[in-house]
């Protein structure tokens, strides 16, 4: 209603108004308003004059009938002793239910003590239009008719179904006389129930204050018909009524950054609030909302909504038999990072939440195959012979540690993963071994938890063959995995080991500089790990920026949950949002966060980078690799390791590169974002040479060829060269040509 | 798929094993279980497809995705 006001809609806002109260102009004239106690304005200014706008929105309305729709007559009769407000709301709903109502007033008129309020306070006429309202409904009113309170009502009894007696705190007696003793019932106070079964009681009669509240009044009026309404049809009275009446809100409104105001002044005190004023001082309400997680989330803020509308488009969108999904790309695009249960006050997580309909979209077979394939595919290279190790220490045959620098650091900095295990098995006794595989998080996250299983199985297998040695990990994802999934396992960060071990002795240190520090969203608990972090950047002698957000409360850089695959333009804004957090160059001690900064143009380092001296604050971070590169990286790394470390005669990878492809980088990065590898690229030449199956463009004398190895068909137009091919184009579809249905 | 692909496009490609000029031809297209005819510019000799780059990366790719979302 106050929005509606704000924004000059009165018509609006009278019928919202209207909607939730019986007596709209009364209300509106005689609220105690106990509401105005704990507004939230009052925070940073006065509470909102909710009555006055109450007023203003009937005021600058055109009246309109409200018309209720018609409801089947139900054939159960109740007596409402008492025409005051309590009785006649009470009086109003159970007649909208469609009961038979009959109201018994001691007085020739409908009010009760409303009649003691003076007519400036309370217009007669006021009174009379709401009231006229009643007449429409099946409510019999019996004036003159006092029942004797001090005898309970046994004969309504016997006439009526349900009782509820709202007599007010003084009762008229036979005659009409106020009685001179205060009255009080005692009531349930959540059903309003008396100690005799079928009677209720409300209003000021059952207050336990001097007090009069007319909304208090009205509140028990409506309360007790609901209880009314459940006793006539046998249902339980107490449940579910958490939230009925005046109760303390679980929702949080932070009032951070609202300017303090105060009320708005009435200039004529007589008609209340003009519409300017009105509008004015409706504009002043800080419509309370809690929009905590998505003040500091792009994806909760990119769908327009929040959780609670997420959750259960969420629900809904799990529940179709029939029709399309729309919502399985929302649920596809969380980073699941948790950043949202951290500033919760309710400590919801979306991810979880996300996380489970994945899993349940998996299960119903409902997945998008898109969504996620590309990672999955990547996860399975990772583990392919091509790519995996599992070796003890070189001379040694067993490790009391094991070092895992996971897929993305062999995949991006091979050459520093082959440091770090150098350094590794300088400092630390008992032998360390290393194994070269992917800790299996894109299943995790794409919620293939069959597919993640085998994963982690093989891991495990692996791992206790090795003796189950302690596992050194670089990457706060790996971590996380295996602190969830693998809990015998004792995990320690790298960043830890190079704490507490010594920094190794290279040349040249990195010397002055400012770097803001991004912690990883999965290494949000890990206090240990991001306090080591900070202590090698300070022993390296560089100052630290801290990020508004950092630590518990740190960012996804897009990759978590697989974001980038299902929301390439999501993830993009994600990553906009955290480089533009700061000036100063950014620190990331995971892989791919470093990646994803540095591909969106922010000077980001490696912390490896920096503790071998690799490169200093400054100077012009290298273009990450992409997607084959990090590929052909991985098994170089291995390659690599086992001839130099382990003296097996291993090939040069060359077989990697049977045909020299030429791929400016033009062409090599349209690739990466449309996710086609040059392996896939390789695939079609090679078909389309063997075969012949290929177009010839007249002009340019370029080919185009496709070749379908899995689930995607890619399209390569490329020419031949003298020493190989040259890629001119790349782009793809998943949607099959059935080629030889019709020839 | 009721698009037609533009076919201007199309007469610049010849097939490089028949050496003949593409025509407008009925072909099967399957995704997620569904299959569909759509009028695609092929080699008249083999039956190999020209599906442009606008068409796998514009209308192909939304099918795809309201097919997935089904």
């Amino acid at each position: 209603m106050i929005a509606a006001i704000s924004k000059g809609d009165f018509q609006a806002a009278s019928e919202t108004f209207r909607r939730t109260v019986p007596f709209p102009g009364i209300i509106s004239r005689v609220c105690d308003h106990p509401c105005e106690s704990v507004c939230k304005r009052r925070e940073v200014g006065d509470p909102i004059a909710i009555r006055a706008l109450e007023r203003s929105a009937l005021a600058y309305a055109v009246p309109k009938e409200i018309r209720s729709p018609s409801i089947p007559k139900k054939d159960r009769r109740i007596a409402v002793i008492g025409a005051g407000l309590s009785g006649l709301t009470a009086a109003h709903d159970l007649a909208r239910k469609g009961y038979s109502v009959t109201v018994f007033e001691a007085m020739d008129k409908l009010g009760g003590s409303l009649w003691h309020l003076p007519e400036d306070a309370l217009p007669r006429s006021v009174m009379s239009d709401d009231f006229d309202a009643l007449k429409r409904l099946s409510i019999e009113v019996r004036f003159g008719a006092p029942i004797d309170m001090s005898q309970p009502p046994h004969d309504l009894q016997q006439d009526f179904d349900a009782v509820y007696v709202a007599t007010g705190r003084t009762p008229r007696q036979s005659g009409g006389e106020e009685a001179s003793q205060p009255y009080f019932i005692e009531v349930d106070a959540a059903t309003f129930e008396t100690g005799r079964p079928g009677v209720f009681a409300g209003g000021s009669a059952v207050y336990r204050t001097e007090h009069h509240s007319p909304i208090t009044s009205m509140s028990h009026g409506r309360r007790a018909a609901i209880s009314i309404d459940r006793f006539l049809q046998k249902v339980s009275l107490r449940a579910s009524r958490e939230n009925e009446g005046s109760y303390e809100t679980r929702l949080f409104t932070s009032t951070e950054g609202a300017q303090s105001m105060p009320r708005v002044p009435m200039t004529d005190l007589a008609r209340g609030y003009s519409s300017d004023e009105s509008q004015q001082e409706a504009a002043r309400c800080l419509q309370c909302e809690c929009m905590e997680c998505v003040k500091v989330c792009e994806y909760l803020a990119h769908y327009k909504g929040y959780p609670k509308k997420y959750v259960r488009q969420i629900y809904n969108n799990l529940s179709i038999v029939m029709g399309q999904r729309h919502g399985n790309k929302f649920i596809n695009s969380c980073s699941l990072c948790g950043l949202c249960k951290e500033v919760c006050p309710e400590s919801l997580h979306m991810g979880e939440v996300c996380t489970a309909a994945r899993k349940i979209m998996v299960d119903q077979g409902k997945m998008p195959p898109s969504a996620h394939e590309f990672a999955l595919r990547d996860m399975d290279f990772s583990n392919s012979d091509a790519a995996t190790l599992a070796c003890h220490e070189p001379g040694m045959t067993s490790s009391d540690y094991l070092f895992f620098p996971g897929c993305q650091l062999s995949g991006t900095f091979p050459g520093h993963a082959k440091r770090a295990y150098e350094y590794l098995r300088n400092r630390l006794e008992g032998g360390v071994g290393l194994m070269l595989r992917c800790c299996g998080a894109p299943a995790d996250w794409a919620g293939r938890v069959e597919t993640f299983s085998q994963v982690l199985g093989s891991f495990r297998a692996q791992w206790r063959y090795m003796g189950s040695p302690s596992l050194i990990l670089a990457c706060s994802s790996c971590y996380a995995v295996f602190k969830s999934h693998l809990p015998e396992a004792r995990l320690v960060s790298l960043w830890e080991i190079f704490d507490q071990r010594g920094l190794p002795q290279v040349d040249p240190m990195p010397g002055q500089g400012l770097l803001a520090i991004h912690d990883p969203c999965t290494s949000r608990h890990e206090e240990g790990m991001q306090e080591s972090v900070r202590n090698i950047v300070k022993k390296l002698g560089l100052e630290i920026a801290e990020l508004p957000l950092s630590r518990d409360k740190t960012e996804c850089c897009g990759f978590g949950g697989l974001m980038y695959f299902a929301n390439r333009e999501l993830a993009e804004k994600v990553i906009e949002r955290r480089i533009h957090g700061t000036t100063a160059e950014l620190l990331a001690y995971c892989a791919v966060c470093c990646c994803h900064f540095g591909s969106m143009g922010k000077p980001t380092r490696h912390l490896l980078e920096l503790i071998f001296g690799e490169a200093t604050v400054g100077n012009a971070p290298a273009r990450p690799p992409d997607y084959s590169e990090r590929r052909e990286n991985r098994v170089r790394l291995k390659n690599a390791l086992l001839r130099e470390l382990w003296s097996d005669q291993v090939s040069e990878p060359t077989e990697l590169n049977p045909m020299t492809l030429n791929i400016s980088d033009e062409i090599r990065e349209l690739m990466a974002r449309r996710m086609i590898l040059v392996e896939d690229v390789r695939h079609v030449i090679q078909w389309a040479e063997s075969t012949g199956a290929k177009l010839l463009h007249k002009k340019t004398g370029r080919f185009l060829a496709h070749f379908r190895p899995g689930t995607v068909t890619y399209w390569v137009e490329y020419s031949a060269d003298e020493d190989g091919f040259t890629v001119h184009n790349a782009y793809s579809h998943r949607m099959e040509i059935l080629e030889d249905s019709k020839t | 798929m009721s698009q037609r692909v533009d076919i201007s496009e199309a007469s610049e490609w010849t097939c490089s094993k028949c050496c003949k000029a593409l025509e407008a031809g009925s072909v099967e297209v399957a995704y997620m279980g569904s299959k569909y005819p759509v009028e695609l510019p092929r080699c008249p000799a083999c039956g190999i497809v020209f599906i442009p780059e606008q068409l796998a990366l514009g209308k192909m790719a939304q099918i795809e995705q309201l097919l997935e979302d089904k």
